[in-house]
Parts: C-alpha cells; sequence; structure tokens
C-alpha cells in the first residue's frame, strides 16, 4: 500500500477515536459535574445516559443556523472552521505509544513540541474572528479578552516546556517520552508542571480562566451570536483542546506510555497507561470546573505576566544552569 | 514540485488578497493565509524549525496583535472609505529609495564572504532538526545564536527591552483612580460620609 | 507569602470538599419515575363526590363558585325533578365547569361548600397541550359511580394515588391525623360531616 493510503487510514480512525472521546468527555464532565453538585447528571437517554452524546448532536444538527445581520457573514462562517482544525491537526503528530514496530504516531516530527506550540498558537483565530465577526458587542468583549489571555499565557506555557525540553535534549514527542524511562519529568520539573497545569487550563479557556465566556458578565462570550452546528464546531473544538493539552502534559511531565512506579512486569500496554495518565487530568479539568470561581480579569492578567511567567523563567534558568554544569 | 506550485499560488494570491481587500480583518486571514503558505513551503525544503518558528512567532503572536489592534479601533464591519490616490506621487521617491537600498544590498552581500557562516554550516541538508549538522537544526542554531552572533543578539535583545520599557511608561502601571495610599484613603471616608448622609 | 500559601492551601481545602461531595448521597428524587409523597393536605385537581347511593352531593348553590377568589368555578343550578333525581336536595348543578388555568388552589371552595361534595384531591398531573382541556367540566370533575364515593380531604391516607406510580420512600415529617385534626378545617369539616350524619339519621 503507498504511505499516503495508511496515512489517510490512520487518520480516519484517529479522527472516529478523539470524536468519540470529545462525546464521552462531555457526558463525563456532566457526570462529575452533576455528582459533585449532588445531582444524577443526564440519565435520561440511554442506560445511565449513554446515549446523550447521540441525542446532543442530533439536537445542534437540527438547530436553525443563524447569522445575525450585523455579522460579517464570510469570517463569521470562517472562524468555527478555524478552532476545530486547528484543534484536530496536532493530534497529526501527538504519540499513543510505542510497540517494537515504532511509535503508534500519524506522523513523527522531529521538532515535534514545537510544531504543537505553532498549531494551537493559531487556535485563538478561530476565537477572536468568530468574537470579532459576529457584529455585536459580548462577543467583541469575549475575543478581545480571549486574544490577550491566550498570548499572555501562551509565554507561560512556552517557557513551561523548555525546561522539559532541556533535560531531554530533543525537541521530538517520541524522544522526550523515551528521555523518562527512568525518572518522569513531574520530578525534576515540578515548577514547570505546576506553571503548565495552570497556562493549559487558561490556553483552552476553562474555568476558572473561562473569562472568554463569562455568562455572568458576557452572556456566552465569543459564541452568544453562534447557535446550532456552528456552535457545535466551537463545542468541539473546546473538549478537544482539553484533550490535547492533557496528552502534552501526560508526554511532558508524566512519562507517557511509560508504566508507573516500575510497574513494567504487569506488561499492560503502553497505550493503556497513556489513557489512564490523559483521563486524570480530563477528569482534574472537571473537578477545577466544579469546584473554582471565575478569576477577575485584572488579577488573571497580573497572575500571568507578574507571577506565572517570572516563576517559569526562574525554572528555566535554573534547570539550564543545573544542566549545564551536571550534565544530562 | 506540485506542492511547490500549490503554495507558490497560495502565497501570491493571497499577498495580492492581503493589500487589495477593503475590509481590514480580511487582510489579516489573507496574511494568515500567506504565513501558513510560506511554513509550509519551508516545510517542503526541510527547514522544520524555520516553519515552526515563522508559525509562532509571525502567526500566534505579531499577527494576532493586529487581528487585536483592528478588532478594537474598527469594531464595525464597514470597510474603509477610499480616499484620493496618492501613489503616483510618491512613486517616483519610491522607486529611488528603493533603488538606493538595493544598491546598499547587493554591496553588502558581496562584502560577506561564505566564511562568515563555515563554523555554523550544516554537513547534511536532510535530517532530524534535534541534531547538530542537519540544516535548520535546533542545536546549531541555538550555538550559532549565542556564541558567533551574541552580539547582534543582545543588541537586538536591548532594543527590543527599550520598546518594552517605553510601552509600560506610556500605557503604565499607574493606579487607575487614586495617586496614593492617603488619596484612597481620603476618598473612602468621602464615600462613606456620602452614605451616611443618605446618598444625597 | 503566608497569605499565598494560604490561599493554595483553600484550593486544595475546595478541591477535597467537591472530591467527597461525588459521592455523597443525592437528594434528587427523578420525578416523572418516581414520585415524591405530597403533603397530607395537598391542594391539587377537584372532584365532585357522591353519596354511597350514587347520588351527586352538589346541590348547585353556587357557594363555592362565589368563594371562588380566582372566579374560576361555573356553576349552574336546576330543579330536580322527581322522576329525575340527581342530588338529595331540591336542585343540582346542571353545569360545573373550573378553569383549573385560573385556580389557586386554595380550596376556598372546600371549605365553602355545605355538603362537602367539592374537595381537591392530591392529583397534579394535568398539563395539557390545549387551553381548552384544561377546563373540567362536570363529566370529568364527577366521581365515576363505579369509583365509589370519593374521599374526604381528612379521611385520604398520607402519599399519593395508587395509580401514580412508584412513591419515593420520603420521611413523613406530619402525622397525618394529629396535622390534620389540629386545622380549624380539618375540625369545620369534621362538625359538618357529624352534622350530616344526624340529618340522615334524623332520615
Amino acid at each position: 500500500m503507498p504511505d499516503w493510503i495508511i496515512i489517510l487510514i490512520k487518520s480516519a480512525i484517529l479522527l472516529l477515536v478523539v470524536v468519540t472521546t470529545f462525546a464521552y468527555s462531555m457526558l463525563a464532565e456532566r457526570k462529575v459535574l452533576g455528582w459533585m453538585q449532588l445531582r444524577p447528571g443526564p440519565n435520561r437517554v440511554g442506560p445511565w445516559g449513554l446515549m446523550q452524546p447521540a441525542a446532543d448532536a442530533a439536537k445542534l444538527i437540527l438547530k436553525e443556523d443563524l447569522t445575525p445581520r450585523t455579522a460579517d457573514p464570510l469570517i463569521y462562517r470562517l472562524a468555527p472552521f478555524i478552532s476545530l482544525l486547528t484543534a484536530f491537526s496536532v493530534y497529526a503528530i501527538i504519540p499513543f505509544g510505542a510497540s517494537s514496530a515504532g511509535t503508534w504516531a500519524i506522523g513523527n516530527v522531529n521538532a515535534g513540541i514545537l510544531f504543537l506550540l505553532a498549531i494551537t498558537s493559531i487556535g485563538v483565530y478561530g476565537i477572536t474572528l468568530g468574537g470579532w465577526a459576529s457584529g455585536s458587542k459580548y462577543p467583541l468583549l469575549g475575543s478581545v479578552r480571549a486574544t490577550a489571555q491566550m498570548i499572555s499565557y501562551e509565554l507561560g506555557m512556552s517557557l513551561s516546556f523548555i525546561g522539559v525540553l532541556i533535560l531531554a535534549g530533543t525537541t521530538s514527542l517520541d524522544g522526550i517520552v523515551n528521555a523518562q524511562a527512568k525518572w518522569w519529568f513531574v520530578v525534576p520539573q515540578f515548577i514547570g508542571f505546576i506553571v503548565y497545569i495552570i497556562t493549559a487550563v487558561a490556553e483552552t479557556n476553562r474555568v476558572p480562566f473561562d473569562l472568554v465566556e463569562a455568562e455572568t458578565e458576557l452572556v456566552a462570550g465569543f459564541h452568544t451570536e453562534y447557535s446550532g452546528l456552528r456552535f457545535g464546531l466551537f463545542f468541539i473544538a473546546e473538549y478537544v483542546n482539553m484533550l490535547t493539552v492533557s496528552c502534552i502534559a501526560s508526554l511532558l511531565f508524566l512519562g507517557g506510555w511509560n508504566a508507573p512506579f516500575g510497574l513494567d512486569n504487569l506488561h499492560v500496554p503502553g497505550v493503556i497507561w497513556f489513557i489512564i495518565k490523559v483521563g486524570f487530568f480530563m477528569f482534574f479539568y472537571m473537578w477545577l470546573r466544579a469546584t473554582l470561581p471565575r478569576f477577575r480579569y485584572d488579577r488573571l492578567m497580573a497572575f500571568g505576566w507578574k507571577f506565572l511567567l517570572p516563576l517559569a523563567t526562574l525554572n528555566l534558568v535554573v534547570t539550564a544552569i543545573i544542566v549545564a554544569y551536571m550534565g544530562h | 514540485m506540485a506542492a511547490f506550485w500549490i503554495l507558490g499560488i497560495t502565497l501570491i494570491g493571497s499577498a495580492i488578497w492581503c493589500i487589495t481587500n477593503t475590509k481590514p480583518v480580511y487582510s489579516v486571514v489573507a496574511l494568515l493565509l500567506n504565513f501558513a503558505a510560506l511554513a509550509a513551503m519551508y516545510l517542503t525544503l526541510n527547514a522544520e524549525f524555520l516553519a515552526v518558528i515563522q508559525m509562532i512567532v509571525y502567526s500566534g503572536a505579531i499577527l494576532i496583535l493586529f487581528l487585536f489592534v483592528i478588532a478594537l479601533l474598527s469594531s464595525g464591519v464597514t470597510p474603509f472609505s477610499v480616499g484620493p490616490n496618492k501613489l503616483p506621487r510618491i512613486g517616483i521617491p519610491a522607486v529611488v529609495v528603493l533603488l538606493i537600498a538595493l544598491g546598499f544590498l547587493t554591496y553588502a552581500v558581496n562584502r560577506v564572504t561564505a566564511n562568515a557562516f563555515a563554523n555554523t554550516s550544516p554537513t547534511s541538508p536532510v535530517g532530524p532538526v534535534g541534531t547538530a549538522g542537519v540544516f535548520g537544526s535546533v542545536a546549531d542554531f541555538g550555538k550559532a545564536l549565542f556564541t558567533t552572533y551574541l552580539l547582534p543578539f543582545e543588541i537586538t535583545a536591548l532594543v527590543l527591552m527599550v520598546a518594552v520599557i517605553g510601552v509600560i511608561l506610556l500605557a503604565g502601571d499607574q493606579a487607575p483612580y487614586v495617586a496614593s495610599q492617603k488619596q484612597a484613603e481620603e476618598v473612602r471616608r468621602e464615600m462613606r460620609e456620602a452614605i451616611l448622609r443618605g446618598g444625597e | 507569602m503566608r497569605k499565598q500559601l494560604y490561599n493554595v492551601g483553600a484550593i486544595l481545602k475546595g478541591l477535597s470538599i467537591t472530591f467527597k461531595f461525588m459521592f455523597a448521597k443525592r437528594p434528587t428524587i427523578e420525578y416523572p419515575s418516581i414520585k415524591k409523597q405530597h403533603a397530607p393536605r395537598f391542594h391539587g385537581l377537584h372532584e365532585l363526590r357522591r353519596y354511597a347511593d350514587g347520588k351527586e352531593r352538589c346541590i348547585g348553590c353556587e357557594l363555592c363558585s362565589s368563594a371562588c377568589p380566582a372566579n374560576a368555578i361555573t356553576v349552574i343550578g336546576a330543579e330536580n325533578s322527581p322522576e329525575n333525581r340527581k342530588s338529595p336536595g331540591e336542585r343540582h348543578a346542571a353545569r360545573y365547569e373550573i378553569d383549573e388555568l385560573r385556580c389557586i388552589f386554595c380550596g376556598m371552595c372546600e371549605e365553602a361548600c355545605p355538603t362537602d361534595a367539592i374537595v381537591l384531591t392530591p392529583r397534579f398531573e394535568m398539563s395539557d397541550y390545549r387551553r381548552g382541556a384544561l377546563i373540567y367540566s362536570k363529566d370529568r370533575l364527577l366521581v365515576p359511580p363505579e369509583a365509589g364515593v370519593g374521599t374526604a380531604p381528612d379521611e385520604r391516607p398520607n402519599g399519593i394515588p395508587a395509580d401514580l406510580g412508584r412513591v419515593a420512600e420520603v420521611k413523613s415529617t406530619v402525622d397525618v391525623d394529629e396535622g390534620y385534626n389540629a386545622t380549624n378545617r380539618g375540625q369545620v369539616l369534621k362538625v359538618q360531616r357529624k352534622g350530616l350524619a344526624i340529618l340522615k339519621r334524623d332520615d
């Protein structure tokens, strides 16, 4: 078979997996939020509400697709696709496991982690353009907030990566995971890990950093005017981004598909460990959402620039000095 | 080769779209497309690192700030009104300046010999960007930046720092409402008294 | 610094609380499939009662209609004729309509009724897509002859009618008899019924 057919098949399977994961992480989020708020969560559609995602999808597809008269029609329609495209294209390079035949990934890019940053930095365009093109004030405010927040926190996020890159000595995700065979980077890079977790929540615009949506102030923020499937695309992009940052956290700090605590003898496939780690981060997201209130906007900016960025820089400098003196 | 032609046409087309469009946001979208196509072009040349940096720096940081400003300044969707065409008047000076600049550039390129890049020149055009000796490798790039070109690098950093300090001075971290703690106390006391008076 | 550390501690404490709540017992009663036990004096859909011999209790006196604060009740009385006797008295209700959309379920009709004919049952599920369907006329209000005479409010068991489905086991906080008898309305009804019984015995 030619290479491109294999890549096509791989992509189709991965797309299916990611979309299914999105559907059920959405259900899981609603369930977990329900339990934490002493509610049962969705349980009407199918056994234990397991068909809820299908019902939601049907509802979103059948809803009327509105375009406000003041909206810019082209960009208004384009924006959700930019969000979705960037959210999904990251999975081209994320490795899920490894076997003797090689890494389980569609493409193994050597500049892996940088490529990832490049793609996610495009993701903000969907939100910014969507909010601007809606031609109404709340989405505009939401999108302006989104832009400021995402470019501010992206700096801290990138700096928290660099500590890991210095320790691993490579930019390929594959290599970073292999470098963690002995020690997970969460131990030497604990500060980097904390900074990453916080900035990742902010990058995906989730509670407590969901100022972009902030329903108490901005109705629904950047997607106020969106309805039906177009809103659904933003929704999918948000959850897929959550999944992405969970995958990155597992790969960079928790050893990817390496077994924890020397449990190598169990012969569990690496991909299972990976799924467990990603699942933990997804749960952590929901847990945060059920617990923390939203940041105030000026506090958010101050926290990002005056606390996280210096902390990440300090961590980077200390790591660099230690590595320079002691070698890898 | 097919990739080159598709990307080339996209690049030129989006560039033309960018400068001919009357709506600034459309120009930004065209420029975004342009940058993406350029990054893809770098990828076809095996310059992974350059492609990635192109995306991170230009699309992810600079262009989004353009968009930020445009969204804030012209929140409406109406295009700019077309003023009188001033292009013919600046045509001749522009050509003269361009020719002079081109002359300087040719002179500079001729003077700089290939030896300047000798200690960082790649030994292999293709390979993982992480390893040294490969074209566009992260390691060589970093080494060159911090050894051979340390002075220009630091000067650039200083220039950027000056810009940042300037911005902070202009936009300021001044307290928005009160100048001092004392004044804040005063304002608070006045507010308390106003409340006690019954909100007159 | 100490304050910042305290803040981190507060976040962790919050996280622990929400985590604990995940496994706590949920108070939700999943309504359409499981119904909550209503209070003993719950006011729901009206019912027109009968005597044991099948005659209607309503005598068409319109007291309920005039007592109704929402003007929801329409009664048009008619004379009983010897060959077509619908109620024991001289008159009966030819038409008896309640607009349940106007009704505020206060129970004043029940208190005003001299013959204990109109009572409020605990039935509450009567939504419909048509407004007209919520104007209940006599054919739907009157207890069908085969279903007995209808139950007086103070004799009603605590709970919801058996045909409404599964009942959630909720601890009853009210002693039905004690609670009901202690109220003025319970006393009035009891006296009224006693009086009717005396009257009946005299017959």
